[in-house]
């Protein structure tokens, strides 16, 4: 890599003796990056953005917001009726928390669908994992705040998972709570780690990226990057790809934050914590859904407790349990109908998870729970055994020659070559 | 690329326009960030209050809550009116005649914070020290404001401010 020449003194003076505008040359601007990335990986991108708006928006209603138990709720809805613009800034954190596990949920079926779990990038997935455990956190405590009917039922549920665990799950969930039942402490220790969490994941995120810049973006192809003619530079091709992928997700994002504001939340929450009555129907939010699926379709406390903390878990081994060399799902004739099967799984646990836990919907849910673990726990091991896959392409720059290539990434290429 | 006759491209136009579009989104989203900082409508709903004035005896001082700040409301006698509207203006840093200072001669209203770093000035109680010019003392920097509450001595740099107010009936004052 080559030293930047900065045509500002100013610049060159500080960069002498603090580099970082050298830093964020190589890995903001020439940083090499495959030239054959699609749509699908705008998404890491975009989450960063959505954990900074979330931030800011956050910042904003902590100024507004009180963390005690009479005052929580109302402080909200002044927050809604009285600070200046406080409903924009309210209805944009509530549905960014929407938004953020929408991209995050499309960037990793991204990284399952292309294998950029495989070496060498485990450490970079599992960076991920551990970010989104932190979201889920984050998104959980952040839902209590409020102090309406699912804030409240919700924080009870969920610490109560804890109860599960043998011989100290009791002494835990009193722990937790600061007391015999959730009340102002936890309030208050919600609110503070509310508040912390998201600034332990910009750290992660950090990591994360810093992983990444190691080896670099995989690609659709899933082959390594051979040399320059592999490559474009970050900037301004990406940067502006990235701008116009934002573009569209604010679009959207306003949409709903103007038009829909409500539509991915839930009204009980609209009605102060009563901690003498349980709403008829309470369900997590959206993005908890498929783990909450899982929870309910084992009929054993601790080892649907379990299976849920697993569900999320599994991810953590995923690059030992996918052995096969080839990442790209392109290349992998079986692997490719499997992701589909398995991303349907999801969605379907995702519906069993806000229906009621009777009759044929815990069934349903024991089905798809299981397919769930068998994805991973045999699917994806013999599959490294018994899958043979098309072969790879020679390099990014010609896919097409030599016999390789998918279909998708051959044809321009060969209408290229012709004219 | 096509240049223009004064070397400019088609491509620093759309340089320039980009950066324009994204100033422009940058700065309208960024006002509702920095207005809900301002005071919020339940806050502004508070800004005004009523008093009854005509419990306040001659020679007696009564302090009450506007927006959050005391107001100094004191029922000058004839003597204190007297020393404020003899004065003459050249020996005050902060010229100002004492009539443009009251609705009715007898009855000073006053925020009572003094404009130098925003303390609140001793002299409201009969025991308070009053400073040298029988008004108010400001205890934090030593500001003496005279029986019109102008700035007499001392670091604070303009007089005691008058609050908006107006009678809304004989007795009662609306302040704000």
């Amino acid at each position: 890599m080559s030293e930047p020449k900065f045509n500002n003194s100013l610049v060159r003076w500080i960069d002498h003796r603090l580099p970082v505008f050298t830093f964020m040359h190589h890995e903001m601007h020439e940083y090499p990056t495959p030239k054959n990335l699609n749509y699908w990986w705008n998404f890491g991108s975009l989450a960063g953005i959505v954990l900074v708006i979330m931030i800011m928006s956050g910042i904003v209603l902590a100024m507004h917001y009180t963390a005690h138990v009479d005052h929580a709720f109302q402080s909200v809805e002044r927050i809604m009726r009285d600070v200046n613009y406080g409903w924009l800034v309210r209805y944009i954190h509530a549905n960014g928390a929407s938004f953020f596990f929408i991209v995050v949920y499309i960037h990793i079926f991204r990284g399952l669908y292309y294998g950029s779990y495989k070496a060498p990038r485990e450490l970079l997935w599992m960076l991920g994992v551990v970010i989104l455990i932190l979201m889920m956190a984050t998104a959980f405590m952040g839902y209590v705040l409020p102090w309406g009917q699912m804030s409240f039922w919700g924080a009870t549920v969920i610490t109560n998972l804890f109860s599960a665990i043998p011989l100290v799950g009791e002494s835990i969930v009193t722990l937790l709570w600061g007391g015999f039942s959730v009340d102002n402490p936890t309030l208050n220790r919600f609110y503070a780690l509310h508040y912390l969490l998201p600034f332990v994941i910009v750290g992660v995120v950090v990591l994360h990226i810093v992983a990444l810049h190691r080896f670099g973006s995989n690609n659709p192809l899933g082959i390594d990057v051979r040399g320059n003619q592999d490559t474009i530079s970050f900037h301004p091709y990406y940067t502006v790809k990235d701008a116009f992928g934002l573009g569209v997700f604010l679009i959207l994002l306003s949409a709903v934050v103007f038009f829909l504001p409500n539509s991915m939340g839930h009204p009980d929450n609209y009605i102060p914590a009563n901690p003498m009555v349980t709403p008829a129907h309470i369900v997590p939010e959206w993005y908890f859904l498929p783990f909450y699926a899982i929870l309910r379709a084992i009929p054993d406390k601790l080892f649907g407790v379990l299976a849920m903390f697993a569900a999320i878990g599994v991810l953590f081994i995923l690059p030992w349990l996918d052995r096969s060399p080839v990442r790209s799902a392109t290349f992998r004739p079986i692997y490719k109908v499997m992701f589909w099967v398995f991303l349907l799984d999801c969605v379907a646990l995702t519906w069993l998870g806000a229906k009621p836990a009777e009759g044929i919907y815990v069934i349903l849910s024991r089905l798809f729970t299981a397919y769930y673990f068998f994805h991973f726990l045999i699917l994806l091991p013999a599959l490294s055994i018994f899958e043979t896959p098309r072969s790879l392409p020679k390099s990014i720059g010609r896919p097409v020659l030599d016999g390789g290539g998918g279909a998708m990434a051959a044809a321009p290429a060969a209408t290229r070559e012709r004219s | 690329m096509a240049d223009t006759n004064e070397g400019t491209t088609r491509r620093d136009f759309i340089h320039v326009a980009s950066a324009t579009a994204g100033a422009l989104g940058v700065a309208c989203v960024a006002w509702p960030f920095i207005d809900q900082m301002n005071p919020a409508a339940d806050t502004l709903a508070l800004s005004s209050t009523e008093f009854d004035v005509s419990g306040v005896e001659e020679g007696m001082a009564v302090t009450i809550v506007w927006r959050g700040k005391p107001v100094f409301i004191r029922h000058r006698t004839k003597k204190e009116i007297q020393e404020a509207s003899e004065v003459k203006l050249d020996d005050l840093p902060d010229p100002q005649v004492d009539s443009d200072r009251t609705t009715r001669p007898e009855m000073l209203v006053l925020l009572g914070v003094c404009t130098h770093l925003g303390c609140v000035p001793l002299g409201q109680s009969a025991t308070d020290p009053k400073g040298e010019w029988g008004g108010w003392f400001c205890p934090c920097h030593g500001s003496h404001y005279d029986t019109s509450g102008r700035i007499r001595k001392g670091p604070a740099p303009t007089n005691l401010a008058v609050p908006p107010y107006k009678y809304i009936s004989d007795s009662v004052i609306k302040i704000g």
